[in-house]
């Protein structure tokens, strides 16, 4: 049966979390800011300064980059270092392989962002890195596989828990993703250029099984993960249902897989590929809320910590804009919704609902609970968290009802016919009706980074207040060793 | 696709859909031992997290045995299972093909009605214009410009000034077929540096600028040899041609010294594409009646 004594937390490797969990902060802080600084320059392209380093081309995949590997992977390899550790009763694996996998990463998220900045980029969407950056990624990335299966293995639980089903399936597949979608042949050796293995309609379609599948797996798998682990503990409550954990888990990595094809619609794809990428879309909807409801459900009997506790409540709504987006997702998958969905701004607003809303918002919220257990310490104030959580949750509904607006507006102008069959509107005239809807977005985006600001700067009094709290702790034993001799 | 491509895809997507069932079946066994139902497990991990064994809530159980239901109509519909078409026959392209049969079936007739007067008239017929203005704005205004007024590189269509004619069959000719102009690289014909100043500063003196004496002597001489082909001895350009009539102050890649000495140096193409297979005989009608109408 399960083991119920604990190991002591001194025998976890908690520094290459606490690395993490900063690291996540301080991309985090950095994309975010990039992402105001290109909504601001769409609402007025005076800010792109006639500068090509900072023009919008360039910084949208450093947002990109920053926020989903820079933010979002630190925070995984965070919480999946913190939850293997925690769900196995043992020690991570390696001493210097995690270390590695830090820098590693670290390296690869900071040289991607300079280099695009410079203008060195692959042209592929959320695999902009050029080939360098690309094989040390992959070396990474397969550390943190050893590592991750190494810790399993020692486990001292009979049990493997649900969130590390998630995070395995998250490491393999993104380790796939990412090999097979980056094969290149290089210009020269010292040439950052190269040739994709692949041209035409299957070179997009590679891009779009991996780009599809990095939401599916490295945004969502892995965060549901993250999920498994810090709702039941935050709450307190048995997670709701095994059955539906193990049913949901199958039936989100078998459907993932199949759907990518739903980015390229109407275009040079065959009918039969498309086809098939939109029936997935819909059989992966009821497997995406399956995560949803055993998030909320694990909240049944234990309501009432919505109201008096604010990470609860960041936890909670992470899950909802979650069952929102994997609503919205499957029906803009449609070949009929899509063709008035595509390339609008409806899909970059529902992005957001992802990224902001479940992302985002899940990460907070487990970090509000893993923060004063890694330092041992309480969180310095309770009243910022709630600040952090209206800022966010504001922000967000700020932004994507205006890209809605923009978004659908967009599609219906594009496709509307005179009276006598001509486009009713030109193309510019569709983006002057931008504006408002854009200053309205970066608004709503000001929030949200006014919100991780004041969630960056709560985590810094907490670090200092731990340490000056064992400075103390430590004073007072040498005090007591003093009297005692 | 082969017969073998279509038959592993079918067997995949139906294993997959079938794989959903047996998935839920497989699921909801109970098995020997296991806890009574909205008991824990059993199992515990880090001091204190617990399963329950609830049963997966009815109502989401029937959304998704209806979308698979949903998934098995659409691939007998649509066209999903490798080579098989689906009861539709639908294809992307036939849906185009029938969308736009619709359309000309609808505005055909509203066209044609117009492809049938002259251009000199409908530029003065306020409606037509109107029509041929929507037209320009969404398929011309990108490269001339919403005021028809062009770029660099980029005709202005407003002006009395033509590389192939002003007459409304030219400008229907340069919509319906496009255009292809071509200006050959002089840089080492000229015999390089020297030459091409020389050539510079004639070009320049032929819209009446200030230029060195000497200089534009000796490019008169060259010009005469190397370009009056196709710019005419007097540089008034040749409209068949589509070569430049220099002696005016309209420049298409600028006037500048520097500019014009790129442009002997390297040479240019410039590009109109044809948009007769696009827009058909009947809309370019109307939009080289719009044009026209531009400069009257």
């Amino acid at each position: 049966m399960a083991a119920t004594s604990q190991i002591s937390p001194q025998s976890y490797n908690y520094d290459i979390v606490k690395k993490f969990t900063i690291m996540a902060l301080v991309w985090g802080v950095l994309g975010m800011f990039t992402g105001l600084y290109i909504a601001l320059e769409l609402a007025w392209p005076i800010f792109n300064f006639n500068t090509p380093e900072i023009t919008f081309g360039r910084l949208r995949p450093v947002h990109t980059t920053l926020v989903i590997f820079g933010f979002g992977g630190s925070a995984l390899f965070a919480t999946s270092y913190y939850i293997v550790q925690r769900t196995c009763q043992v020690r991570l694996w390696g001493e210097l392989m995690p270390t590695y996998t830090f820098w590693g990463w670290q390296l690869a998220v900071g040289s991607a962002a300079v280099s695009y900045m410079l203008g060195y980029t692959q042209a592929r969407e959320y695999a902009e890195m050029v080939w360098p950056i690309d094989i040390l990624i992959a070396l990474t990335w397969v550390a943190y596989l050893v590592i991750y299966v190494q810790t399993l293995r020692r486990r001292s639980q009979p049990h493997i828990y649900v969130a590390n089903w998630f995070f395995i399936a998250f490491i393999l597949a993104t380790a796939i993703l990412h090999i097979v979608n980056n094969m290149a042949m290089p210009i020269g050796l010292f040439s950052l250029s190269s040739y994709s293995l692949q041209a035409g309609v299957q070179d997009a379609m590679t891009q779009w099984w991996y780009g599809h599948n990095a939401v599916g797996f490295f945004l969502t798998a892995a965060f549901l993960g993250m999920m498994y682990y810090f709702v039941p503990k935050q709450a307190g409550r048995p997670v709701y249902s095994y059955r539906l954990s193990i049913i949901h888990f199958w039936a989100l990595i078998f459907l993932y897989m199949w759907v990518g094809a739903h980015h390229l619609h109407w275009t040079a794809l065959p009918d039969w590929t498309s086809t098939l990428a939109a029936t997935f879309s819909i059989l992966l909807l009821l497997p995406s809320w399956g995560g949803m409801i055993n998030g909320i459900m694990t909240l049944s009997g234990a309501w009432d910590r919505l109201r008096s506790d604010p990470v609860v409540r960041f936890l909670i709504v992470a899950l909802a804009f979650y069952g929102m987006s994997t609503f919205e997702g499957p029906l803009m998958s449609l070949k009929s919704v899509n063709a008035l969905s595509h390339y609008t701004d409806w899909t970059i607003g529902h992005v957001h609902s992802g990224a902001l809303g479940w992302v985002a918002m899940i990460t907070f919220g487990s970090f509000y609970h893993l923060i004063p257990r890694l330092w041992e310490t309480t969180m310095y104030s309770t009243r910022l968290i709630n600040t952090h959580f209206y800022l966010a949750v504001v922000g967000i509904i700020l932004y994507i009802s205006a890209l809605w607006v923009a978004g659908i507006g967009q599609g219906l102008m594009w496709r509307a016919f005179d009276e006598y069959g001509n486009l009713a509107y030109t193309f510019i005239e569709s983006v002057e009706r931008l504006h408002l809807p854009y200053i309205m977005r970066a608004l709503g985006g000001l929030l949200f980074v006014l919100g991780i600001f004041v969630m960056t700067y709560n985590v810094y009094m907490t670090i200092r207040k731990a340490k000056n709290e064992k400075a103390e702790f430590e004073a007072k034993i040498a005090d007591k060793m003093a009297t005692a001799q | 696709m082969s017969s073998f491509w279509s038959n592993y895809i079918i067997i995949l997507t139906v294993l997959n859909i079938v794989g959903c069932l047996w998935l839920i079946k497989w699921a909801s066994k109970k098995r020997k031992g296991e806890a009574s139902e909205g008991e824990v497990t059993g199992h515990v991990w880090d001091g204190n997290l617990e399963e329950l064994n609830n049963p997966m809530p009815r109502w989401w159980l029937w959304l998704f045995y209806i979308t698979i239901i949903f998934s098995a109509f659409y691939l007998w519909l649509y066209p999903g299972l490798g080579n098989v078409e689906g009861a539709f026959k639908w294809t992307q392209v036939g849906q185009y093909e029938d969308e736009v049969a619709q359309a000309d079936k609808q505005y055909g007739p509203l066209f044609a009605k117009y492809a049938a007067t002259p251009i000199t008239e409908l530029a003065k017929d306020k409606k037509a214009k109107a029509i041929g203005q929507r037209l320009f704005l969404t398929y011309c205004s990108t490269c001339h410009g919403s005021d028809a007024k062009g770029a660099p590189g980029f005709p202005n269509l407003a002006d009395k000034d033509w590389l192939y004619g002003g007459s409304p069959e030219s400008i229907k000719e340069s919509i319906l077929n496009g255009r292809s102009g071509v200006m050959p690289a002089m840089g080492a014909a000229l015999g390089g540096d020297k030459g091409i100043d020389e050539v510079v500063s004639y070009v320049q003196s032929l819209s009446g600028r200030k230029t060195d004496a000497a200089e534009t002597k000796a490019g008169k001489a060259k010009f005469e040899m190397m370009c009056a082909a196709c710019h005419q001895k007097s540089g008034e350009g040749n409209t068949t041609l589509g070569a430049a009539n220099l002696t005016d102050t309209i420049w298409l890649y600028g006037g500048s010294a520097g500019a014009i000495k790129k442009v002997i140096t390297e040479g240019r193409n410039g590009q109109m594409p044809a948009h007769k297979n696009f827009l058909g005989e009947d809309k370019s009608h109307l939009l080289a009646a719009y044009v026209y109408s531009l400069s009257q």
